[in-house]
């Protein structure tokens, strides 16, 4: 059954078509040199809505988008209103790269929230940074971020601290050898593992065992089988959720009563969902408690609460911060002009932000406190707070 | 006149990248993207006709040779940039073209290494074999932290543009064009009507199928370069089997065999990619549902001469 | 030498070699009715396991009273009979036009039947990895030192065995697989003596895909997490096990699972001792590929076909 039209006439109808498409095209090209909405402010978003990290992209959205609501009720910034753009990278490599430059040339905004994965704000931040339009970072925190460029920021902590900050925890527990399992497909857990390293060995810890896999592996049990082996008193997770909860389970299948530990890569309720019971008494560092007393803390849940129905996490309250402190710094500067805002941005000092006051120093990252969590009953319940 | 064609052709389709690239920047941002990723998806479909189309070797790795160039060019611009930085522009363009050069050789070896052992396969275990060598350059670059591993290599300079694309997809079509015109075009298409024929004709098969798979394998890294300079960022991730299938499918849709067809169904599924973009969830269905129709209703694709190989008698 | 270890990774290896076996056979088996690399056979694997997440959850009220094995099996049965459906469906739609046409023209189609599937799931279930439910309780068995093996993986081993012995029975003793031997041999022969050809085929890609979905359920019993791109990688493995086994051949598409399975998680395990990254996992599959075609293009079991001109 095949249908029959001579390759003359194919040929013909191909160019006649291919020549229309090209013409369209060339029309549609003209750069659009026509002035911005002057009666809104245009700010943009990439996250990862849907795919393997799904949970970190629409808490981030969640968040941000609670910020935009809230202000835009509130009257705006500068008389205007805000316009929240949102783009979706899928949780895939190469797609956020894509996005923010499709963004950057059809809405111009002027500045972008994103993203929560290191790797993915790796991949934009050279764009934003060429383009000269700020963005800031929710939640991503290795330090190879903002070293792109003047133009990129952070609201969180970056990972030399966070590393820091589990080896404490450990050896504050009087755990002395610990096991590290790193997802070598992810910037964030690698830097994570290599500061964690640095310096826990230099403070009397020692490592027993390193081994790695990739995100997307499902099967962990060779890796964890050598640990198992190297008798350590913790492990360290560095890692995603999907794959933190998979290892978590595996690793009791396998014996392993030890506690794992891991950073805010793990937060997100699907860490339990998967796990359940195997993820019981483990570790993990974070931005903030849903258990802090501190009226910001409670004023935050409360409000997220009524216009969600569900518990923020933390990268839901870091997107909040993020959309926030950038509208304070727009209305600092009193313009949207890029150096004067990415100026405002940069001389942000003691802005209280729910995940606590952020002080943006030279390097354009957040000095702040990390909290220390323990999966009891299947909830996040807070156990210490650590200063930097 | 006919002797001429080739040749003017190619005078003109350089000549019309060079004017292409110096409106570029009349035209908007997003739009000139779009263009040089048509360019390189045309070098990447054009290359893989050659192999699979003309030479009728199914080969479902290409996605691997392109990484290799990919790789090769971007750690040659890397290392050398800072040191040309000084020299200024036309050191900056010789470079590059030194670089993209550099990211096809290696490719071509590449293509070499998976011909050689695969020559004697053919059809099904082919395709699987070839599958399988990109894979494992797949894998084996994830594995290399020299070369970023499953991270991906970033800051890549952005030196990609409109003529280049253009310029090497014209140089790409010109040179298979010109093989397929030629003694070798006539080998070529023996080994895919029937190899057995072919080699008692006397025809070396082993030659014109390697030749095949190093050709297409070059310009496939040198668009893997040119990919690389345009996206300034690179993650084996985005070389996966994924990657060749959607270079599969502008091959078979333009018709395995004929270049024209090929090079205008690249352009066409650039498009529709980016038409579909905000509905990115179905965009491989309808790609997958176009195979399938494609090869129920029209196996030749839009302008292809597919060929019906005769059933092995009982 | 930890023999401890060693033993557990066995015991993994041997699960893993279970679930390549069972996705192997339809591989094998499609190829040897039609000579022809059925590409979606991975996809059905995939869809057995959210057949299993999903009849888990609309039979839990009918299965309220029964103890935890039989509501697993029932969950599996009903899998193996959603996914045979499956299979019949792809092969009188996409694949039975194209009976006659040359065998990449199928390889193509049946790329593309393999994306659709993906895709589909995706967008039906989202791309995020679900949990798969516990089907059987599990415990972890100690086998001595500190080697254990679980109850589930003990399930995998038990079940996969058995419907080895039932596929052998079923190819060997009865009518029906007699009739697939016969069309493997000589298809014109075959349909010369009355076979119904197209009765046969459709019956091989209901028993292949029937399998591919208890290895679903086994995989996600094993894994607890299921995605709609699970099945590709296993998918491609279990294609190279049933070349390694000699393609056509169903002891060799097993004993070439079950290989494949130990090789990977040995690999895997020893890596440090072997100078091989634990990341190359993934590609010990191919690489045992391309020596086999290279040195015993046939397999293990194969025989050698002659190709008449």
């Amino acid at each position: 059954m095949i249908t029959k039209i001579s390759p003359d006439a194919m040929r013909r109808v191909l160019s006649l078509s291919i020549a229309a498409l090209l013409a369209l095209g060339a029309g549609a090209c003209k750069k659009n040199s026509a002035p911005a909405d002057e009666s809104q402010i245009v700010i943009g978003e990439f996250a990862s809505l849907t795919g393997a990290t799904a949970s970190f992209g629409q808490s981030a959205h969640k968040g941000v988008q609670m910020a935009v609501d809230e202000t835009n009720e509130a009257g705006g910034v500068l008389g205007k209103k805000i316009k929240l753009v949102t783009e979706d990278d899928q949780s895939k490599a190469g797609e956020a790269a894509t996005v923010v430059r499709r963004m950057i040339s059809r809405d111009k905004p002027v500045a972008i929230i994103g993203e929560v994965a290191s790797s993915r704000s790796l991949e934009a931040a050279p764009i934003c940074q060429t383009n000269k339009i700020p963005m800031i970072s929710p939640a991503s925190t290795n330090p190879k971020v903002t070293e792109t460029g003047d133009y990129i920021f952070r609201v969180c902590f970056i990972d030399p601290f966070q590393g820091a900050v589990l080896s404490k925890f450990l050896l504050g527990k009087g755990i002395k050898n610990a096991a590290i399992l790193t997802d070598v497909k992810q910037d964030y857990a690698v830097g994570l593992t290599e500061f964690f390293k640095a310096h826990y060995t230099a403070n009397g810890g020692s490592i027993t065992s390193e081994q790695s896999y990739s995100s997307g592996d499902k099967d962990f049990k060779a890796q964890l089988t050598s640990i198992r082996g190297s008798n350590p008193s913790a492990i360290l997770v560095a890692g995603y959720y999907n794959e933190a909860g998979l290892i978590a389970s595996q690793a009791r299948e396998l014996g392993i009563q030890v506690p794992l530990l891991g950073g805010d890569g793990w937060d997100s309720p699907s860490l339990v969902e998967v796990a359940g019971e195997a993820m019981e008494g483990n570790y993990f560092s974070n931005h903030f408690s849903t258990e802090d007393t501190s009226p910001a803390v409670q004023n935050f849940l409360s409000r997220f609460q009524q216009k969600y129905s569900e518990t923020p996490d933390a990268m839901a309250a870091l997107g909040y911060d993020a959309t926030m402190l950038l509208f304070d710094a727009m209305r600092r500067a009193g313009t949207t002009d890029s150096p004067a805002l990415r100026d405002a941005i940069a001389s942000t000092q003691n802005f209280a932000a729910v995940t606590g006051n952020i002080t943006l120093d030279s390097q354009r990252n957040a000095t702040k406190p990390a909290v220390i969590l323990q999966i009891k009953d299947g909830k996040f319940r807070f156990v210490e707070t650590i200063a930097p | 006149m006919k002797r001429y064609l080739p040749h003017t052709l190619l005078a003109a389709g350089l000549a019309g990248a060079a004017i292409l690239h110096f409106v570029s920047p009349q035209l908007d941002d997003y739009a000139v993207n779009i263009l040089v990723l048509a360019g390189i998806n045309v070098i990447l479909a054009a290359s893989l006709n050659l192999v699979n189309g003309h030479t009728g070797q199914f080969s479902l790795g290409h996605a691997g040779f392109m990484a290799a160039g990919a790789y090769a060019s971007s750690i040659a611009t890397l290392a050398l940039a800072p040191l040309v930085a000084q020299a200024g522009q036309p050191a900056q363009h010789a470079l590059f073209l030194a670089a993209l050069l550099f990211g096809g050789l290696f490719a071509s070896l590449c293509g070499l290494l998976v011909g050689i052992p695969s020559l004697r396969l053919r059809g099904d275990y082919l395709a699987i074999v070839t599958l399988g060598f990109g894979e494992i350059i797949r894998v084996v670059i994830q594995n290399t932290n020299a070369l970023g591993g499953a991270r991906g290599l970033e800051g890549i300079p952005a030196w990609t543009n409109l003529f280049w694309t253009w310029g090497t997809a014209v140089v790409c079509i010109y040179t298979i064009a010109c093989l397929v015109n030629s003694t070798y075009g006539r080998g070529f298409i023996a080994v895919r009507d029937d190899e057995i024929a072919a080699e008692s004709m006397g025809i070396n098969t082993t030659k014109y199928k390697v030749i095949a798979f190093v050709i297409g394998a070059f310009f496939a890294g040198m668009a893997g370069g040119l990919y690389a300079h345009l996206i300034t960022f690179i993650a084996p991730e985005g070389f996966n089997f994924l990657k060749s299938v959607d270079v599969v499918v502008m091959v078979i849709l333009g018709g395995m065999g004929s270049t024209p067809g090929v090079v205008a169904a690249a352009i066409l599924l650039t498009l529709l990619n980016e038409l579909l973009r905000d509905f990115e969830q179905y965009r491989m269905i309808v790609f997958a549902l176009l195979l399938i129709l494609l090869m129920i209703l029209r196996p030749q694709g839009l302008l292809g001469n597919f060929h019906k190989r005769p059933k092995a008698k009982p | 030498m930890d023999w401890a270890n060693l033993a557990q990774q066995l015991v993994n290896g041997l699960s893993l070699g279970a679930i390549y076996a069972l996705i192997a056979l339809g591989y094998t088996m499609v190829y040897g009715v039609l000579r022809f690399i059925n590409f979606a056979h991975g996809e059905v694997f995939m869809v057995g396991s959210f057949a299993g997440l999903y009849f888990h959850r609309w039979l839990k009220p009918f299965c309220e009273g029964m103890p935890a094995p039989i509501s697993a099996a029932v969950v599996l049965l009903a899998s193996m009979g959603a996914c045979a459906l499956l299979g019949v469906v792809i092969e009188k739609l996409a694949y039975k036009p194209l009976r006659n046409r040359s065998r990449l023209t199928v390889l193509i189609t049946a790329i593309g039947v393999s994306l659709l599937l993906a895709y589909s799931a995706q967008l039906l279930f989202g791309a995020a990895p679900k949990g798969f439910p516990q089907l059987i309780e599990n415990q972890t068995i100690s086998l001595g030192g500190e080697a254990t093996v679980t109850t589930e993986q003990l399930v995998v081993l038990g079940v996969t065995a058995l419907l080895l012995v039932a596929l052998r029975f079923i190819v060997q003793k009865t009518r029906m697989g007699l009739a697939m031997r016969a069309l493997s041999n000589n298809p014109t022969a075959a349909s010369l003596m009355g076979v119904n050809t197209d009765r046969v085929i459709s019956f091989t890609f209901a028993l292949g895909s029937a399998l591919a979905a208890a290895a679903g359920i086994f995989f996600a019993m094993l894994y607890q997490a299921i995605d709609p791109f699970m099945g590709t990688l296993p998918g491609i493995k279990a294609f190279v096990a049933a070349v390694l086994g000699g393609i056509g051949n169903i002891t060799g598409a097993a004993l070439g699972g079950v290989l494949i399975g130990l090789v990977e998680t040995l690999v895997t395990a020893y890596s440090q001792n072997i100078g091989i990254p634990s990341g190359y996992r993934d590609a010990v599959a191919f690489v045992l590929l391309i020596l086999i075609l290279l040195f015993k293009p046939t397999g293990l079991l194969g025989k050698t076909e002659r190709e008449k001109v």
